[in-house]
Order: structure tokens, then sequence, then C-alpha cells
């Protein structure tokens, strides 16, 4: 499994972007997207704004799961108060051949059940907590591009730990 | 934060705005502090205006000046119908500051009027708060400092309000 990860600011601006693969069932954590689909995925998850847009009125839950797909790639969103979008595209890899009995109980391979859900829940509260801890520094003013690598390293470690 | 705020300022709405305009930030940040440090069942965005004022008059009152403010009122006027005003009978803000006569018309709170329109504006209900002294400095009076925080949403917000509420 794939994942692009996107915070994206009221404006629609983006403000943080991370790619990285799955840590679990003995992935190594790098991004596997197919190098023409690559470039898609900002437009992807750009285009699932819309229905963000739909559905954040609909529900006071900052989680909003997963809202929207696109052939193979799976968008969810987490929202927070100050109108800030947490956006995670996932895409599961091909099938392997070699072992396909165990590849489609885990996570990776099967975006649509409760606990690929759950484990995303887990990344963005995670990465959540992080967030206003870091937009409480007294110099981040809203819609700033976050740059610290503090932050950085810590979505790394919430990717690492959870998906 | 008053004189700094007062240097090269033409009037007394400049300055008001300028007071204003300090706090709008921190209302931005509070909002998001805020609703994280409630306990994680309430931890739900605000939907309409109602839990938006809410959320200002007691979770956010009671963060700045431990205590709720006093009042939660809708404007009386029918035509006025994005109106809504928060009242404080003695805010702390105005505790230690005193205005000089010729200047009776200003009223510091706007400062804490520009938190609550930062509050509001990210939440997703752009609106224009504003501080208004009621008190009318006669003797004897029960609440001599009292303020009102006049809280003018705009008109889209009202519009989603109604469309919201059908469906």
């Amino acid at each position: 499994m794939s994942y692009y990860f996107a915070i994206l600011g009221t404006q629609d601006n983006p403000l943080f972007e991370y790619e990285f693969g799955t840590s679990k069932q003995g992935g190594d954590g790098v991004a596997r997207f197919a190098e023409q689909a690559r470039h898609m995925n900002q437009f992807i998850v750009h285009s699932s704004l819309d229905i963000v847009e739909e559905v954040q009125w609909g529900t006071g839950q900052m989680y909003l799961k997963r809202i929207d797909r696109f052939y193979n790639n799976y968008v969810s969103c987490w929202i927070t108060a100050g109108n800030v979008k947490f956006l995670l595209l996932h895409s599961p890899s091909q099938p392997s051949t070699t072992n396909p009995s165990r590849a489609s109980t885990s996570i990776a391979a099967n975006p649509e059940s409760p606990a690929t859900e759950e484990a995303i829940k887990a990344f963005f509260t995670e990465v959540y907590e992080n967030w206003i801890k870091t937009i409480m520094s007294p110099f981040y003013q809203v819609n700033m591009e976050v740059k610290s690598p503090v932050f950085r390293s810590r979505v790394v470690a919430a990717g690492k730990k959870f998906l | 934060m008053v004189s700094y705020a007062q240097r090269r300022v033409t009037g007394i709405q400049d300055l008001e705005k300028r007071l204003n305009t300090q706090g709008h930030p921190i209302g931005l940040k509070l909002l998001d502090l805020l609703l994280y440090r409630e306990p994680p069942r309430q931890q739900v965005r605000p939907l309409n205006i109602i839990a938006v004022l809410q959320f200002i008059h007691t979770t956010l009152w009671k963060h700045l000046f431990n205590r709720p403010a006093d009042a939660l009122e809708k404007s009386n006027d029918v035509e006025k119908p994005d109106e809504y005003m928060i009242s404080d009978n003695e805010p702390l803000v105005n505790q230690y500051i005193s205005v000089p006569r010729e200047m009776n018309q200003l009223n510091c709170a706007a400062f804490v009027a520009g938190i609550v329109e930062g509050v509001c504006d990210g939440a997703g209900f752009p609106a224009r708060v504003t501080a208004h002294s009621v008190g009318k400095g006669e003797e004897g009076e029960l609440w001599p400092g009292k303020t009102v925080f006049l809280v003018k949403f705009q008109e889209e917000v009202v519009e989603r309000e109604q469309y919201l509420g059908k469906n």
C-alpha cells in the first residue's frame, strides 16, 4: 500500500505533503506509486475537496472517513475546527501473486475494511495532536506552510506506527 | 498593548480596529486549541450559529476569564436575523484601563471582540464583531462597565444556516 498525505488550508492551499509506503507486513515504508500515476495524486486529492465541503456540514465529527475513490485510489479525510483538511490518499499495491491469502487480510490490501478505517483514524489522531502543537507556535499564522522538521518527523513516525 | 496600538492612529475607530486586529489571530488559534482540549466525546466542530456562540459564550469565556459570559441573546430586530449579542457585565480587560474623558467612546474590549471574530472566522462563520459599552456611567448603576459584543454574521452564513435547517 502506498500513501500520499496532504494538509490543505482554508483557501484549499497545500500546507504540507508527504508520500510514504506501508511499514506493516514487512513493508519497507517506501511509496510505490506507478511513475505515470504519481503526479496525479495531487489532482485526485484536490478533486475530492468538493466532496469534503459537502460532507463537512453534515457531521460534527472531525474524522470524515473514506470520502472518495478514483479507480484504485481511496481518499480519507480529517477536518479540524479551523477548517484545515488532512487528506490521505491510499492506493493498495497490486495483489502479490506469491502469497495472496496472507495479503488479503492485511490492511494494506483491503482499503474498505473497518481495520483500515481504524488505522487511518489512529494516524489522523496522532497527526492532529502534533498539528495543534505546531500551529500553536506564536509565529505561525493561518494558512502558512508548515516546514518544521519536527512536525515532519512526527508524521513519519505516525505513518510507520499505524499504516 | 493599548498604547502600542494607539501610536499613529487617526481616531478612536482606527484604534478599536487595531485592537480588533490584534485579537483576531488569537481567536483562530484558541478555536483549535480549546476544541482539542475538550473531552474526546465532545470534540465536534460547531455546525450552526448557535453552536459557535455557545462555544464562545461558555468554553472560550471560561478559558479567558474563568467564567462564562453573562448573556447570549439574539437581536430583537426582525430585520436583522444575522445579529447576536454576547454581553459581559464586567469585562476583565477594561478593569484596569481608565479611558480619558475625551475618548469616552473607546472600549478596549475591542480586543476581545477581535478574539471572538477570530473564532467565528476560523469555524467557517465569517462575522464582524464589535464591542459597545452600554453602561451609562450614572451613579449607583449595577454594572457601569457592561459591554455588549455585537456579532454580525455575513449573509452567506445565514443563508447556509437556512439551507442546512431544511434538510
